[in-house]
């Protein structure tokens, strides 16, 4: 969307449908939301939100990946746990923070290796070999962590969690924004990217034209290990302990973000910037339901009808206008 | 192949066996019927999932569903401590079915796929609950007398709670092997272009199947509330992986067509039978869910390879599974 001086109409023309959705969602959650609390449109305030939902954010870019593969990964949650009980145990050894980040990322990559080999090897829906990891993760982590919890964190560590730029900017949404950039440009510009794109449309139409489908799924499932990895260290940098029930649930969220920033559950479409919208809309949702003091598991409650609005609203349409045409029901 | 429904029972003896070498207090009759009264939860909720995954759909607000009727029914003997048991009983089948129904509708009509339309329920389910009941605890001395003793009362020697469990799952085995409308479940899951020339409707059976799978989790809401006489926002949660991982042990395939009653029968029991004899074999409970979770991982490893065709193959003829759960249920275009 290079839009050189265009007019706002236009660039919301040449949107994707779904985005422009999105953005007039987004443009309603915060008119609203500024009405119902005076607090909301406060700069600092809006910039700390996002790291209610910057974890997930970064684990929500792999995970897009995946899903446009025709693929889906609900351990993240799971991973994230262990890595960051990798962490704890790592910084209880005496190791420096450069050095426990560092064993955080690789449990990540290797829980998401783990992942991409069973799928690959074993020829089954990722689905089942995720809920199988989902449970066997937690697990490690709930036999290491107990009902203990690991609190002695490197300084430098804590620090970074709490580090801003400009005093407004917290380093982690930095972060979230310079990958989601990377992410956008590999998947959209470059020949990787459609080959994604290839798998998810068909994958056996992708192999026969040459395509190491394994090969890819392999990798994004590490991939997606890998910022798990990262999502932990930042999880783990801005709580400073580490329970067993760390990010627990948290998978519906991730999957709640993909599938509402537009990428088809059925693999082969979706974009980077709908992910990032669908994360900017529901980090406002949520900051605002928070503002006005509605408890967790209600807020969670409007996600759920959020999620699965957003795939029936649009089907309904279809549906409601296919009947017009022919008169009668299917 | 042989068939696995034996092959696993065997299995599952030799496991008491080896439970009975270290622990010997664990395979004595009276706490086998304690673990036969725990897993009948279990069992009803697998013969649930049995109907969702049979026709490619999966169903993960079992658990969520299961709190939800617990807490209404909770709630409801407070208010009504008159009512029989029986009245109960009923109630939680309609309200698990009516919760079913909701998905049914996202999932058959509306077309949303059925892991995410679950996926949904499940934390909206749970919500419902908190806003239900305020996010406070119900607990046992402000339920009605007949609604916590109902599970352990026995009839003709046997606790209602395993009577129940069996009516379940007798019905469930008759409904699918004698009726059409069951055959029917196979055939959508095995081949539904195939169903739809033989004049069966796809979304008839997917409606059915959703229904049936929040019925059974209703009757199993009320089971496990009276039997624990605990009612709260949490319960159950996590149980949704337990029946799915049962599912997977008991040898229902994943793409759907695939799986039986005695399979996941059989599963169940295997799956309580571990979590159960932990304590007794001196395993840390804190490893549960690590067990739990490799087990799935074995039982998918050993399912993919008897799945798998014979001989080998440089480049598959078809794509070797369809995406489960993941695609809306359409009706194929004729």
């Amino acid at each position: 969307m290079s839009g050189s001086g265009a007019s706002p109409l236009a660039i919301l023309r040449r949107l994707p449908a779904w985005e422009s959705v999105l953005i007039v969602l987004l443009a309603a959650v915060v008119i609203l939301n500024s009405q119902l609390s005076p607090y909301f449109l406060d700069v600092s305030n809006l910039f700390d939100s996002t790291l209610n939902f910057d974890e997930k954010a970064m684990i929500a870019l792999p995970l897009a990946l995946v899903i446009i593969t025709g693929q889906i990964d609900v351990s993240v949650a799971s991973i994230v746990s262990v890595c960051a009980v990798a962490m704890g145990l790592a910084s209880n050894a005496g190791a420096d923070g450069t050095l426990v980040v560092a064993v955080g990322l690789a449990t990540g990559l290797v829980a998401g290796l783990i992942n991409g080999l069973l799928v690959v090897g074993l020829g089954v829906h990722s689905i089942v070999v995720t809920i199988g990891t989902l449970s066997l993760y937690r697990g490690i982590t709930e036999a290491i962590v107990q009902d203990g919890a690991f609190t002695k964190f490197p300084k430098p560590m804590l620090a970074l969690g709490r580090a801003y730029l400009f005093n407004v900017v917290p380093f982690e949404t930095l972060c979230w924004l310079v990958i989601a950039a990377i992410f956008a440009v590999v998947l959209h510009l470059t020949i990787a990217g459609r080959r994604i794109f290839a798998i998810g449309n068909n994958a056996q139409a992708a192999r026969y034209s040459g395509i190491a489908v394994d090969r890819y799924k392999v990798a994004l499932f590490a991939l997606t290990g890998l910022l798990c990895g990262l999502a932990a260290a930042f999880l783990v940098c801005r709580l400073g302990s580490v329970r067993q029930s760390i990010a627990e649930g948290s998978e519906l969220q991730v999957v709640t973000i993909v599938v509402l920033g537009g990428v088809s559950i059925a693999g082969g479409t979706g974009t980077i910037a709908g992910v990032v919208l669908s994360t900017l809309l529901i980090g406002a949702l949520t900051y605002g339901l928070n503002l006005v003091n509605i408890p967790g598991l209600v807020v969670d409650l409007c996600l759920g009808i959020l999620l699965i609005a957003s795939i029936s609203v649009p089907r309904a349409i279809r549906l409601i206008a296919l009947w017009r045409r022919i008169g009668q029901p299917t | 192949m042989p068939r696995r429904e034996p092959a696993l029972a065997i299995l599952l003896v030799l496991l008491l066996v080896v439970i009975g070498l270290r622990a010997p207090a664990y395979v004595t009759a009276g706490n086998l019927v304690n673990v036969l009264i725990d897993s009948s939860v279990l069992c009803i909720l697998v013969v649930g999932q049995l109907f969702a995954l049979l026709i490619r759909g999966i169903d993960l607000s079992t658990a969520a569903n299961l709190a939800f009727v617990g807490m209404f029914l909770a709630l409801l003997s407070q208010a009504h401590p008159e009512l029989p048991a029986i009245a109960y009983l009923l109630l939680a089948a309609l309200a698990g079915l009516f919760l079913g129904a909701i998905n049914a509708v996202f999932i058959a009509i509306v077309g949303v796929p059925a892991i995410i339309c679950t996926l949904g329920t499940m934390v909206i389910y749970r919500g419902m609950i908190f806003l239900l009941s305020d996010g406070a605890w119900v607990s046992s001395h402000e339920m009605s007398q007949p609604f916590q003793t109902f599970p352990l009362e026995s009839w003709l020697g046997v606790p209602n709670i395993v009577l129940v469990a069996v009516l379940v799952a007798l019905s469930a085995w008759l409904f699918l092997r004698f009726t059409s409308t069951g055959r029917a479940f196979y055939a959508v899951g095995s081949s539904p272009l195939a169903a739809t020339f033989a004049g069966i409707s796809i979304r008839r059976t997917t409606l059915l199947g959703f229904i049936l799978s929040g019925l059974c989790s209703g009757i199993a809401g009320y089971l496990w509330t009276a039997r624990y006489a605990i009612a709260f926002t949490q319960a159950g949660q996590g149980l949704e992986f337990a029946v799915i991982a049962a599912c997977f042990i008991g040898g229902v395939a994943v793409s759907g067509g695939r799986g039986s009653i005695a399979g996941v029968l059989v599963g169940a029991l295997f799956i309580s039978v571990v979590q159960t004899a932990l304590p007794f074999v001196r395993v840390s409970p804190f490893v549960q869910t690590a067990i739990s979770g490799t087990i799935i991982l074995i039982a998918v490893a050993v399912n993919s390879r008897a799945e798998r065709p014979r001989g080998r193959q440089i480049l598959e003829v078809e794509e070797r599974r369809p995406a489960p759960a993941l695609m809306p249920i359409e009706e194929p275009s004729k």
